[in-house]
């Protein structure tokens, strides 16, 4: 059975591969398309608004019903991500623990004759 | 109590320089890591409660004759009772050591709220563009070249994270090592002691000390998983990952400025491979013993200067 994050990459992968306004309507009917059972409207529903509560879909509601979109592309989101985790946000580390931190050239030099030196 | 103060404000002063400047310059940590990270925290912890014992019993000695009856005695101050003596350096010693705890347990609580708040927005951003690993719950792998591996703990469950990148660089067995280093870091919740040196960083960003020890826990907390890691692959395999994942790094072409400055210890990473490669010798353990009964020393000794006099009277009261 699929989970709730499931559900919600599914949304979200539909809604960055096609970029157009979809209802919830739509989007029922394309995830059944994609191979899931069949949803509840109101199943797809929760999923949209928690996704629009995350803050990764916006919803038009100039129209009825209302049509829902992806609030930024899954490059933009990927880019924040990896932002995190390497670059220079002052309380990464307090965040997450990397494997290896960066390096300057010349420690990566250093390190490939530590280990060439064997 | 002024002899307790003297002797509370001499171990905050020992404590506070030569103590960790000596551990931070000894060689020994890197043979036992975990006992040095007891003895960092131990040091932190005896610091602050000496610095603030120092500056409450002073401030206490003409309300009472101990912590308690001094204590008691303000109380009394406060309910109307009158005291002589009381001199304006009492005073100041008495808001100081009130101002300094309320400091440090104000930042401890803020540092911790702030990682907790951005650990969540980071797990969703996880949740969202990561995939499970078939075989390792826990584990979710993020489509991207860039090759990098972390850890994101959380209150419930907490995550390993690596890229595709990162499995196309390495070897099975090298890939296994890097998962293994960061599970460790979940299971021994490394998160905690990092925030807490942290906090206290933060809360003392004018004492070089402080950010001397966070950057030396922080490379303990890198040997201990990196233990964790060579139970399951010989330490060639681990160096070569380690080194892999860096070299990888510092190709990266869209390293920003900023990134640079965030190298808090450049030789850090040399350090952890030196490491392996150098063959790797335990502290004997009578000299992890020791080390242990000093850190476990450390703390008593204050507990005993701010607590002995009020029990001393109690058990004079008892007889």
């Amino acid at each position: 059975m699929a989970t709730l994050g499931d559900l919600e990459r599914s949304v979200m992968e539909i809604l960055w591969t096609d970029g157009e306004k979809l209802s919830a309507y739509d989007l029922q009917t394309r995830l059944a398309d994609a191979g899931s059972t069949k949803l509840a409207p109101t199943t797809v529903l929760t999923v949209l608004t928690r996704l629009e509560n995350k803050g990764f879909v916006a919803r038009d509601r100039s129209s009825r019903p209302h049509v829902f979109f992806a609030a930024a592309s899954r490059e933009d989101h990927m880019a924040e991500l990896m932002h995190e985790v390497l670059g220079a946000a002052s309380d990464r580390e307090a965040v997450l623990a990397r494997f290896v931190g960066q390096v300057s050239p010349d420690e990566a030099e250093t390190l490939r004759r530590l280990l060439s030196g064997r | 109590m002024l002899t307790a103060s003297i002797a509370l404000a001499l171990l905050a002063i020992a404590l506070a320089w030569p103590v960790p400047l000596a551990l931070s310059a000894a060689s020994w940590p890197s043979r036992a890591p975990a006992t040095a990270l007891l003895l960092w925290q131990s040091i932190a912890l005896a610091g602050g409660l000496s610095m603030i014992g120092a500056l409450l019993t002073y401030g206490l000695i003409p309300f009472g004759d101990d912590l308690v009856g001094g204590l008691l005695g303000l109380a009394g101050v406060a309910a109307g009772d009158t005291v002589d003596r009381v001199s304006l350096l009492h005073v100041f010693a008495l808001t100081g050591a009130v101002l300094l705890g309320g400091h440090l347990l104000l930042n401890l609580a803020l540092t911790a709220d702030r990682a907790r708040r951005q650990r969540q927005r980071h797990r969703r951003l996880v949740d969202l563009l990561s995939s499970p690993v078939p075989d390792s719950p826990g584990s979710r792998m993020l489509d991207t070249a860039a090759p990098v591996a972390y850890c994101l703990p959380g209150t419930g469950r907490s995550l390993t994270v690596f890229s595709a990148g990162l499995v196309d660089l390495l070897s099975a067995d090298e890939l296994r090592a890097v998962i293994e280093h960061e599970k460790a870091h979940l299971d021994q919740r490394h998160h905690l002691v990092l925030l807490a040196f942290r906090a206290w960083n933060a809360s003392l960003p004018w004492f070089p000390i402080a950010s001397r020890a966070r950057r030396e826990v922080g490379l303990l907390v890198e040997m201990l998983a990196d233990d964790r890691a060579r139970r399951v692959v010989p330490d060639q395999t681990l160096a070569t990952a380690i080194a892999l994942v860096a070299g990888a790094g510092e190709q990266r072409p869209t390293a920003e400025p900023d990134d640079i400055v965030e190298q808090a210890s450049p030789a850090e990473v040399t350090a952890r491979v030196r490491r392996l490669l150098g063959g790797h010798r335990a502290l004997p353990f009578p000299a992890r013993g020791a080390v242990v009964a000093a850190a476990a020393g450390l703390l008593v000794v204050p507990t005993v200067l701010l607590l002995a006099p009020a029990v001393a009277g109690i058990g004079g009261l008892a007889l």
